[in-house]
């Protein structure tokens, strides 16, 4: 089968001789690259995964068993609904740009870049997480989670391969050179360089990382780039499954958590190899603190730039603002002045990363209110909090002075005092690791973990969604 | 604005760490985000101000003084995955034409410093770019004999300020690339042209960095460099170093005081006066001596005096138009300390105060402000003085019956202290008539005024009766002339002769650099350099000039 034939996707592939030319290098490198830093172990067996063979209703959904380096990662654009203009900023009413402006080439390469990184970044992350899965449904969640990151590397790099020319083939190579965690070729962003070594983390990180993801990716959608708008566009249908696995995830922990509790004599989950609200609350201060950071500054002139350029803008940008200049309006940001909080406005476009926080964390408020909703259908006295924005930053303005999980600012010593109680000890780290035991019993779930409400795709919940082809220990 | 006061200490370093280990000195930027000299603007990333550069400019000074013994110098900084961003960009778009023209002289006389070390004192510097190296951060680091760079997959050298920030490279850069690095011109006009800069293997092939190393060999990578650096020079022994103590002087609106240099501010009439005196005790002959005295010997301590001056008459007294440089003292005393220093020239100290003479006489070359040297009853303007008459734009004496005043040309005036452009100062001012130099060289007396005035080395020769007036009349016809239209004039006109890095260097920022950062499509209401950190972007005026 040639190349244009084995990938799936509706950009003409198999006319396009500049894109084949790229590709024929750079795919095998990413098949390298796969069996190298994907999911260890677990590359000959077969998962039951859903691929995206086109972009109709039918076609983006398509499930059935393959062996994960055989997966079909496509190349795929939402498709053009007429003529589009740019929606906002300085060029806003402009026919939108289908090559890149040269004028633009710098901003919006570090933009692809930059984001492009984060996909493989988070495929080694959670390489030996197989190793450890609760269940088979939540293994197959992760490879469904991984095979789509992968995806959505092929997507930047097609922007790359398509439309910057001999340095986006370079870029493109250079995704696959550095290397989460590596010493030597770290990924662009820290937070990717943090391993993700248990499943609670995989959840927070689906829940928490993979959302920043998701505003990124709508802000990006928004773009006056065409291309791009319609890549990520593309990418968001598939990042929602991500986001699920996270928010159920922690959703079936929670309920495992109380079950274990109730059914303990001293009426402690752990005594029931499950986990406690308390620890479970750290892996959230932890990993959303975390997330957090990624949207960049809180006054910043990059953001600024993004969105007077036309190139990303706010979430829903077209339909839920009228202004699309956003060149009146200020912002106003807490500061820290002499250790303490005052208000300072900012011209709105510098503070387009903080608008783009205000929404994320609006959604995450909304996830965590459905946990608490769990706890108190299930009789319970406990109540999950998502940290302020404030709370463990080691970048931005708030990185300066310690915060508590309402945002107040504290000395050093309140923040020393209180840290083991508000973030994982290494003893909690090394509880939570003592449970990571893996279940590949068909319908059996570990002991930390509830069973999910239905299976996928209206599968059972024991169906067998990974079939293994090796001996696993 | 508080006056700038250019003297610190490493006990108050706010933005550099100096630790010196035998041989191996490392200087490790650190900037503090709010320790800049304004409040309106935080250093971020490494990014420098006046403040941090004047720290700097200290630490390689002390170095070639105080700890001798350094021969490798490593640059670094303490921030990770950032070596230094640059000049700050707030910093500049909120100051005044005059400030960023100063501060960009003194960054750009502080690397120069750098390579003055390298090449006169054995220490070499190695720039280990640790991270993103962007603009002043790439150009500190071309300074250095070596630039050794991360390879990280990320970590790239750069200068953007021209698609960026439509104003250019600021210390050298651009000519420091073709010059110095001898970089293709079309290779570095498409570097200075990519914002995002270029790293790993391509940094190297095109000769912007000299090695690149992975993040976990890195650290053995630049004291393996450091080490065969040290190789580099000479090994002469050296030492011990000498406490270069604090000036200190009395500093009030009318004047600055220091031991043998005064400088009395005349603000109505936009004149200062510059005087200095010459040594009144027996200078050092031996190299024991001049070990012995230390900072306290006159060549020493008066060069440095008149360099903090001049810095302070740029800085902190922009009205000040033209000074008027005067002498005071014994002809002979100066001579004697100038011959003291050359018969030890191989001594470690005796070399350095030679170094640091000579690199305060091209601070005054390089000094926006007219200079008129009087040569009046009591002046001393011989030997390493007389530099300063023939640094000045114009000279004038006094024509006395009894022949008291007089200049005198000494053996140093030869080569000891060339100019930017490689020659001295007797060959710039007899840049016609190069055998002249030789006659005037070898006369070894001292030359009254009618004489000086036949071999051409003063300006006019005035007699006590017209004195006064004449030298008034120039004095205030001088400084109600346009000072732009004068500093232009002054730049041309004092350097006849050969161009070299250093003299393209400062040519090119004050035609180039200067001329943009005046432009509309810099600092004009659309700006880039206005715009920047703004909600709206910069709009050019697309006409080429």
């Amino acid at each position: 089968m040639s190349l244009s034939d084995s990938i799936p996707n509706n950009v003409d592939l198999g006319s396009d001789k500049k894109l084949l030319r790229a590709l024929e290098k750079w795919q095998p490198n990413f098949i390298n690259w796969w069996m190298d830093m994907g999911p260890e172990g677990f590359q000959h067996d077969d998962i039951w995964l859903r691929t995206a063979v086109s972009v109709e209703a039918g076609g983006w959904a398509q499930y059935d068993y393959v062996r994960m380096p055989d997966y079909r990662w496509g190349i795929f654009l939402t498709p053009n609904e007429g003529e589009r203009t740019v929606g906002f900023g300085d060029n806003a009413t402009s026919k939108v740009w289908n090559e890149v402006p040269g004028e633009l080439r710098g901003l919006l390469r570090r933009i692809i870049v930059t984001q492009g990184d984060t996909e493989p970044a988070s495929v080694e992350q959670q390489r030996l997480l197989g190793k450890t899965a609760p269940s088979l449904y939540d293994l197959r969640a992760l490879f469904q989670v991984n095979v789509e990151e992968g995806r959505h590397l092929w997507a930047m790099v097609h922007l790359l391969h398509q439309y910057f020319g001999r340095d986006g083939r370079e870029e493109a190579e250079a995704l696959l050179e550095r290397r989460s965690g590596d010493p030597d070729k770290p990924r662009i962003l820290q937070t990717f360089n943090e391993p993700t070594d248990d499943w609670m983390s995989f959840f927070m990180f689906t829940m928490f990382t993979d959302r920043d993801g998701k505003y990124q990716l709508a802000a990006l959608a928004e773009s006056g780039f065409d291309p791009l708008a319609r890549a990520t566009q593309f990418m968001l249908t598939e990042e929602a499954f991500h986001l699920f696995t996270g928010e159920t995830g922690i959703d079936r922990i929670v309920r495992r958590s109380i079950e274990a509790a109730k059914a303990d004599p001293n009426g402690d989950a752990r005594g029931q190899e499950a986990i406690d609200l308390p620890t479970v609350q750290k892996w959230i201060n932890f990993w959303f603190s975390s997330a957090v950071e990624l949207f960049g500054g809180e006054i910043s002139s990059n953001a600024a730039d993004y969105f007077a350029t036309g190139l990303k803008g706010r979430f829903r940008e077209k339909k839920k603002y009228d202004d699309h200049q956003a060149l009146e309006e200020v912002y106003s940001v807490n500061v820290i002045e002499d250790g303490r909080l005052t208000s300072r406005e900012v011209p709105l476009r510098n503070a387009m990363n903080e608008v783009l926080r205000d929404e994320y964390i609006a959604d995450c408020e909304r996830a965590c209110r459905k946990w608490n909703r769990t706890i108190k259908d299930l009789d319970f006295d406990f109540e999950l909090k998502i940290p302020h924005r404030r709370f463990n930053r080691s970048m931005g303005i708030y990185s300066d002075v310690h915060f508590d999980l309402a945002g107040e600012p504290i000395s050093n010593e309140a923040w020393e005092k209180n840290k083991t109680e508000w973030l994982p000890t290494p003893e909690d780290r090394e509880y939570v690791q003592s449970l990571m035991k893996p279940c590949y019993e068909r319908g059996k779930f570990a002991s930390w973990i509830a069973p999910p409400q239905k299976g996928v795709h209206g599968m059972e919940i024991d169906h067998e969604y990974v079939k293994f082809q090796s001996e696993k220990n | 604005m508080t006056a700038i006061s250019f003297e610190t200490h490493p006990d108050r370093y706010k933005h550099w760490n100096l630790s010196v280990d035998g041989p191996l000195a490392r200087l490790t930027m650190d900037v503090e985000l709010r320790g800049g000299l304004r409040d309106d603007y935080e250093l971020k990333l490494n990014s420098y101000d006046l403040s941090v550069d004047i720290e700097l400019a200290d630490a390689v000074s002390r170095m070639r003084f105080e700890h001798p013994e350094v021969r490798t110098v490593i640059v670094e900084s303490a921030i990770d995955r950032c070596f230094c961003a640059g000049a700050n960009i707030p910093m500049l778009g909120s100051s005044t034409h005059s400030f960023k023209v100063n501060f960009c002289k003194f960054t750009n006389e502080t690397r120069l410093y750098i390579e003055d070390a390298s090449k006169h004192s054995g220490q070499k510097y190695l720039a280990a770019v640790s991270g993103a190296c962007a603009g002043g951060g790439y150009e500190l680091a071309l300074a250095c004999d070596e630039i050794l760079l991360i390879d990280d997959g990320s970590s790239t050298v750069s200068l953007p300020e021209v698609p960026l920030l439509a104003v250019l490279p600021g210390t050298g850069g651009l000519t420091r690339l073709v010059d110095k690095r001898k970089i293709r011109r079309d290779r570095a006009d498409v570097f200075c042209t990519t914002e995002e800069g270029i790293r790993g293997k391509r940094a190297v092939d095109w000769g912007l960095v000299d090695g690149i190393a992975p993040r976990s060999k890195f650290d053995d990578a630049v004291k393996q460099r450091a080490e065969a650096l040290a190789e580099l020079s000479e090994y002469i022994t050296k030492g011990p170093g000498i406490t270069l103590d604090a000036l200190a002087p009395n500093v009030d609106d009318a004047a600055l005081s220091y031991r043998h240099v005064t400088v009395s501010i005349n603000a109505d009439k936009r004149t200062a006066e510059l005087t200095v005196e010459a040594p009144t005790t027996a200078q050092p002959k031996t190299a024991d001596e001049i070990q012995a005295a230390g900072a306290d010997q006159w060549s020493l301590r008066a060069f440095r005096e008149l360099d903090d001056a001049l810095l302070r008459l740029r800085v902190n007294h922009g009205e000040i138009g033209l000074i008027v440089v005067k002498t005071r003292g014994d002809q002979a005393a100066v001579l004697a300390s100038d011959q003291g220093l050359r018969d030890n020239e191989s001594h470690w100290l005796a070399n350095e105060i030679l170094r640091l003479q000579a690199r305060v006489l091209r601070r005054f070359d390089y000094t926006s402000k007219s200079f008129f040297a009087l040569a009046d009853e009591g002046s001393c303007f011989a030997g390493c003085l007389f530099e300063l008459l023939m640094a000045s734009d114009r000279s004038y004496m006094l024509l006395d019956d009894d022949e008291q005043v007089a200049v005198r040309v000494g053996p140093s005036n030869g080569d000891t202290y060339p100019m930017g452009t490689g020659i001295s100062r007797l060959e710039a001012h007899f840049y016609a008539d190069p055998n002249h130099v030789g006659q005037v060289l070898e006369i070894g007396e001292a030359i009254p005024t009618e004489k000086a005035e036949e071999l051409g080395l003063i300006t006019v020769a005035a007699d006590d009766i017209d004195w006064d007036d004449d030298v008034r009349i120039a004095i205030e016809e001088r400084v109600a002339m346009s000072p732009d239209s004068l500093t232009g004039m002054e730049a041309s006109l004092r350097f006849p002769g050969p161009e070299t890095t250093e003299s393209k260097i400062f040519a090119r920022l004050s035609a180039w650099q200067n001329w943009i950062f005046q432009r509309p499509n810099a600092v004009g209401p659309q700006g880039a350099l206005t715009k920047y950190g703004q909600p709206d972007r910069a709009v050019f005026d697309y006409r080429r000039c």
